[in-house]
Formats: structure tokens, C-alpha cells, sequence
């Protein structure tokens, strides 16, 4: 990182701190000359609006902090403290609560990029594996932070999850009391649920940090997948991608602005207005939207441990898809099968989402049952012979060659080369 | 990019064909809800002062003998964005109403006049108390009651739902709730002795005579707390089920969310904002990049 700077200390206080700590060199390395392919597009400004993202949720949330109580006799009161007495607190927890759904439709649409693009493919695989353990940690701490307000989903929503470990022989009952701090969801549960919270924030910044490293020591992956060759295909990061980042970032906060300000209950649950209550079940637990595709996984399964092995499952076989996509070409476009069964693995993965918020019963366990079968048909099926079968387009020469010949991924006409013909 | 597009769209339509297909295939959907006119729905929308004037007077003319509303403050009704009471007001009002206070310096709790930094009394000192004098069943407090209650948009509607910015289902399922009382289905028995409401969500239909039957709503606690002129409106406002239940709702949707005003008059100054600094950055971007093919 610190290595692509080319920057040299003029002053003698610059001079004097970059001899000790060569902090100034590090950042332009990484934000500032860190030379990056030209031909990113804006699916590629999800990152930045990550980080962004992240930044307002540890903000706000400390604010916050500042006027919640954690206890079950006060949480749902102090919540309505800051949205009655405290100054701007109704915008502070509606920013917050928002933040956790726009963090997730950024990440998702992160992720999705990484797989269209094969951006998780050699030598990326760890800054891939990085952004997995950053995405398990954030639904870890979106969980836990849904808790706190100890409303009705929050409360039932908290007993339905922790009891997924139950499922597990033996060991399930000891690691489900231990998880709550006695027999039942309650104060002790409240408590740690608000520590971890807290804590895990700044545990994603630092893999966070990781994630860009890894990325920034193999260089960005681009549209077209292939690396850059010359000086030519790179641009400095400075300004070209930080206002190009800025801009995007602007754009994502009108979005965000408009449920904050204008439907800031739409992605919640009205019953978590409800003050908890461990004698009055809900109709119907539903987790959040973003848990949604992975709940209805969960109860597609009719073995309870076996749901459970299965959800899980359906996040770890996110760890291993570096190995599991076997073509040696890394973008998707200049893959016209993968391409079309990405779009289909998108929709199935919305149709997931679709069948969560559904009741368990009838035809929708059906769907919900097909749809998981085809979720892990893509990763264990589909991606290693796609690999084997497909005919791939030629592959432009260079990123310089893609970008002339059209738009940044665009099939070039003369191709000169084409390794991917084996 | 054609086949792309081509996929996706495939894709997408197999989605909507699967969500579209699913609801009707589902049974017992909830019921209906008449959605209603809100001076507080949309961008600009802002409470009705004189409506939410007279949704308070039914309140604490008739909900409040059993419902309560433990986050109101006095102090509230004369808060911008409210019903525009003014502080002497609020102070007459509270004086009317007793809080226990203390303990004094002998140790003593006493029951004093409220003053405006006083919530709301509740009307029974615990839950046990409220189900003891309610037949069993629970009047839920009212302080976040209107955003606590949605009967769900179904697909496509909740789409649409973010672009007309629909925020209102609790006081139109609050306002349906306090229309919607019926006479019970003949399949409840001559014994059925509380009330039918088929608006009601929080209800099921038990009845073994009613089985195969379609009914919307279900058995209540609560009586019918509206009739024609309980409330005296001095304005010349129409005192019908209906009008009361309009004022009602909107006051309760104000009890339950007192900063809309200031939160959509905030909102649309930062997406001014937003929108204009998004466009200068749009050209700065332009002019960054003219000289780099991509």
C-alpha cells in the first residue's frame, strides 16, 4: 500500500514524522496515488458508500448510547425518550434503525457485484473470505441491536434465534442458557446483547481494514477482470475515485434521506412498537427484511437442526466460492451462461427474501424449499461445471483496449487475446 | 448488456409471476382496510390543529377511562407540531388530573394536581388491574399504539407504498377499527356475549359453528366506545361514529409520532440540500474525469 506512494516530505515537521512513522506515505499509498483501473463503474462505489455507511451507524449509535437504558423495565421507555424529549432524537434512532437496512442493501449489492464480476477469483480470495466474516458479524450485530429496543419482535425475534442453538445435540441446551444468561430471554440477555453490540462495530472497522489491505496488495479487480498491464490502464485514486466516490455516496444519502425522513417505519415491524411482553405471542415472527431469504432457508427445512445446518450453510458456502467457481475467466462478462444463471441465482435470492416474510405453511414451504435447493445447486453444481461447459468470449487485450472499444466491459472487436480457448 | 437486460428481465418476472401467485393461494387474509384522507400523509403533510383539539377532547372524554397514554406529557399539547394548546391551557388541563407524588418530607405519597411536566395518569395501576375491570381483556396504552397497528399492504402494494410514502396503516386501521362494529355472525351462539368488530386483527374465530365460513375480523373486548354526539363539539364539527373516529385517529397518530412535522420540514430542506449538492458533484466528476477514457 504504502509502496505505490510516491510522496516525498517537503516540510520538516512532515519530514520528522514520516521518519518515525510513515503514516502520511501509508494513507496516500493506499487513498491518494494508489493506482486503480480506470474503467471501475458505479457498482464498484458500493465500498466507499460501505464505509460511509458504517461511519454513520458507529456515530449515531454512540449518540444514542447516550440515552438508552439497558434493562428490561426501562429499554422500551428510554427508546421513546429519545424520540420525544431528546433533542434530534427522533432523527439519531431513525438513522440508525435506517442505517442498518441501507448498510445491508449496500452490502448486498457489494456482494452481488464480487460474484458477478468474480471478483472473489485469485488473488482476491482472502479480501473475499474478509468481507464474508464482515457480512456474519454485521448480521451478529444487526440482530443483537434489534433486540434492544425490547419491543415484541425484538423480544420474540431474540427467543426464536438463540433457540436455533438448542437444535444442536447435547451441547444445544447448556450453549442456548448460557447465551442468555439464565432460563429465558431476559435482563441478563438484554445486557450482553447491548455490550456485543457496541463492541462489534469497531471489531467489522478493523476487518474492514483488512478487507481493504488485502484488496489494495492485489490491486482492484475491474469490469472486465483482467489486470492491468500498463500505466496506462490505472488511474490514481486521488481525485479521480474520491470524487467519483463522494458523488456516489451523495446519491446514496437522498435514498437513504427519503425513508429516514419521509417513511422511516416502512422497513420495520409495527409490532416492535409494542412493548415486549413474554406472555403475548406474536401471530408471526418475522425477523428483519435482510434475515428474510436466510429465515426462509431455516423453515424450508423440516428438521430443526437440519434448517439450522442449512442457513449456516448458506453462508458458509460463501467462504469456499473461490474454489467452488472453477472458469478461468473472472468477469461475468464475457461469460454468457454464468451470466444468465446469475441473474437467476439474484432472483431466487429475492424469491428467498419473498418467502420469509411468508407464514410457514401450504405452498410457500414448497417454494421455499425449491428455491433453497437451487440456492445451493448455484454454489455446489452449477458455478463448478459452468466452469467446464462454457464457451467464454475472447478477452480484450487490456483494460485500455476494453475501455476504446466501447463501454468499460464491452466485447472488444479485435481481441488479440483469448486464454480463456483451452 | 442485451442479454443482460434479457436475463435479468426473465429473472425478475419469474419472481413477480411467484409473488403474485402466492397471496392468493394463501388463506385468511386479513381484513380489509378503507384507507383514509390525512392532512399529516404525504411530504408536506402536517396535523389538522383543530382536529387534533377535538381528537383530544374524545380521548379524554372516552378512551381515557381505560386506555392510557403513559409517554404524554402535559407539556406536550402545547408543543409545536401538536394540538396547539397554549401553556395555560395545558395547566388548566393537568389540573385536572391527580398524579401520585412524593414521598414529601414526612415520607408521605401524595396525590397531587398534575403539572404540565407530568405524563399522563394511567387509567388502572397495572395490567392485572386493567384486565380485571375489562372483562379479561387489555385497553393498550396509547402512546405508540398508532404505529403499533398495520394490517400489511401485500405485494405489489407495499411497493407502491414507498413511493406514495404510506406511513398511515395505524390510524386507518384504528379509524376501521372504530367503524367496524357489527352484529355478530349468527355462528357465534345466542351465548356470545362480548362484541363483533370486523375490522378487529388482534381476534380469531374459535366458534366450531363458524368453521368453513369466511369472517372478517373477530370477537372484541372493547365495547363500542362511539356513538353519535358523546362529544361535544362547539365548532360546529359533525358529531358522528365516523368523525369522532377521524379525530381520534389523527390524535393518536400524533400522540404516537409528536415530531412528523418537524421531521418532514427537516427532510425536505436536507433533500434540497442533498439534491443540489449531488448535482455539483455530478459536474465535478465530469470535469475530474474529461480527460480519462472509461
Amino acid at each position: 500500500m504504502a509502496g505505490h506512494s510516491n510522496y516525498v516530505p517537503q516540510s520538516a515537521a512532515a519530514k520528522w514524522l514520516e521518519s518515525r512513522l510513515p503514516v502520511i506515505s501509508l494513507v496516500r499509498g493506499s487513498f491518494v496515488d494508489f493506482p486503480t483501473p480506470k474503467n471501475l463503474n458505479y457498482w464498484w462505489t458500493f465500498g466507499g458508500i460501505l464505509f460511509f455507511v458504517l461511519i454513520a451507524q458507529i456515530i449515531t449509535g454512540i449518540v444514542l448510547v447516550m440515552h438508552y437504558t439497558a434493562s428490561t423495565t426501562a429499554a422500551f421507555a428510554s427508546v421513546e425518550h429519545i424520540m420525544r424529549d431528546v433533542n434530534f432524537g427522533w432523527l439519531m434512532r431513525y438513522l440508525h434503525a435506517n442505517g442498518a437496512s441501507m448498510f445491508f442493501i449496500a452490502v448486498f449489492i457489494h456482494m452481488f457485484r464480487g460474484m458477478y464480476y468474480g471478483s472473489y477469483k485469485a488473488p482476491r480470495e482472502i479480501s473475499w473470505i474478509l468481507g464474508v466474516v464482515i457480512f456474519l458479524i454485521m448480521m451478529a450485530t444487526a440482530f443483537m441491536g434489534y433486540v434492544l429496543p425490547w419491543g415484541q419482535m425484538s423480544f420474540w425475534g431474540a427467543t426464536v434465534i438463540t433457540n436455533l442453538f438448542s437444535a444442536l445435540p447435547l451441547v444445544g441446551e447448556p450453549i442456548v442458557n448460557w447465551l442468555w444468561g439464565g432460563f429465558a430471554v431476559d435482563n441478563p440477555t438484554l445486557n450482553r446483547f447491548f455490550s456485543l453490540h457496541y463492541l462489534l462495530p469497531f471489531m467489522i472497522f478493523g476487518v474492514v481494514l483488512l478487507h481493504v489491505w488485502a484488496f489494495h496488495t492485489s490491486g482492484n479487480s475491474n469490469p472486465t477482470g483482467i489486470n492491468p498491464k500498463t500505466k496506462q490502464d490505472t488511474i490514481p485514486f486521488h481525485p479521480y475515485y474520491t470524487v467519483k466516490d463522494l458523488f456516489a455516496i451523495v446519491v446514496f444519502m437522498i435514498f437513504f434521506a427519503y425513508f429516514v425522513f419521509y417513511i422511516p417505519n416502512f422497513l420495520g415491524h409495527a409490532d416492535n412498537y409494542i412493548e415486549a411482553n413474554p406472555l403475548v405471542t406474536p401471530t408471526h415472527i418475522v425477523p428483519e427484511w435482510y434475515f428474510l431469504p436466510f429465515y426462509a432457508i431455516l423453515r424450508a427445512v423440516p428438521d430443526k437442526l437440519g434448517g439450522v445446518i442449512l442457513m449456516f450453510g448458506s453462508i458458509a458456502v460463501l467462504f469456499v466460492l473461490p474454489w467452488l467457481d472453477t472458469s478461468k475467466v473472472r468477469s461475468g462478462t464475457y461469460r454468457p451462461l454464468f451470466k444468465q444463471f446469475f441473474w437467476i441465482f439474484a432472483a431466487v435470492c429475492v424469491g428467498l427474501g419473498y418467502l420469509g416474510a411468508m407464514p410457514a405453511e401450504g405452498i410457500y414451504v414448497t417454494l421455499a424449499r425449491i428455491l433453497t435447493a437451487y440456492y445451493f445447486a448455484h454454489f455446489l453444481i452449477i458455478l463448478p461445471l459452468l466452469g467446464f461447459l462454457e464457451k467464454p468470449k475472447a478477452l480484450p487485450a487490456s483494460i485500455s483496449e476494453a475501455v476504446l472499444a466501447g463501454s468499460g466491459g464491452g466485447q472488444p472487436a479485435g481481441a488479440v487475446s483469448a486464454p480463456e480457448t483451452k | 448488456m442485451k442479454t443482460m437486460i434479457r436475463s435479468a428481465r426473465a429473472a425478475l418476472l419469474a419472481v413477480a409471476a411467484i409473488a403474485v401467485a402466492a397471496p392468493a393461494l394463501a388463506a385468511g387474509a386479513g381484513p380489509h382496510i378503507e384507507r383514509q384522507q390525512w392532512s399529516f400523509s404525504g411530504p408536506f403533510g402536517s396535523y389538522d390543529q383543530a382536529q387534533l383539539q377535538r381528537g383530544f377532547k374524545v380521548f379524554k372524554e372516552v378512551c381515557a377511562s381505560c386506555h392510557g397514554a403513559k409517554f404524554l406529557a402535559f407539556r406536550n399539547l402545547a408543543e409545536e407540531g401538536g394540538p396547539g394548546f397554549t401553556e395555560d391551557q395545558v395547566k388548566v388541563i393537568a389540573a385536572e388530573y391527580n398524579v401520585m407524588k412524593g414521598p414529601n418530607d414526612d415520607g408521605e405519597m401524595e396525590e397531587l394536581p398534575a403539572i404540565p411536566s407530568d405524563r399522563f395518569p394511567s387509567p388502572f395501576p397495572n395490567e392485572q388491574a386493567a384486565r380485571a375491570s375489562n372483562g379479561g381483556a387489555y385497553p393498550p396504552d396509547f402512546s405508540t399504539l398508532a404505529k403499533a397497528r398495520a394490517v400489511a399492504s401485500g405485494f405489489p402494494g407495499f411497493v407502491f407504498d414507498i413511493f406514495t410514502q404510506y406511513q398511515e396503516h395505524g390510524p386507518d386501521y384504528i379509524y376501521n377499527l372504530l367503524t367496524g362494529y357489527e352484529e355478530a355472525p349468527a355462528c357465534f351462539g345466542e351465548d356470545f356475549s362480548s362484541y363483533y368488530n370486523s375490522k378487529f386483527i388482534g381476534g380469531s374465530v374459535t366458534f366450531e359453528e363458524c368453521k368453513g365460513q369466511v369472517i372478517p375480523g373477530g370477537p372484541i373486548g372493547m365495547a363500542p366506545p362511539l356513538s353519535e354526539e358523546i362529544v361535544e363539539y362547539t365548532d360546529g364539527t359533525p358529531m358522528t361514529v365516523e368523525q369522532y373516529a377521524q379525530d381520534v385517529s389523527a390524535f393518536m397518530m400524533w400522540v404516537a409520532e409528536p415530531k412528523l412535522e418537524e421531521r418532514k420540514n427537516l427532510g425536505f430542506r436536507v433533500m434540497i440540500f442533498l439534491i443540489i449538492f449531488a448535482s455539483l458533484l455530478y459536474f465535478t466528476k465530469k470535469s475530474v474525469w474529461r480527460d480519462v477514457d472509461h
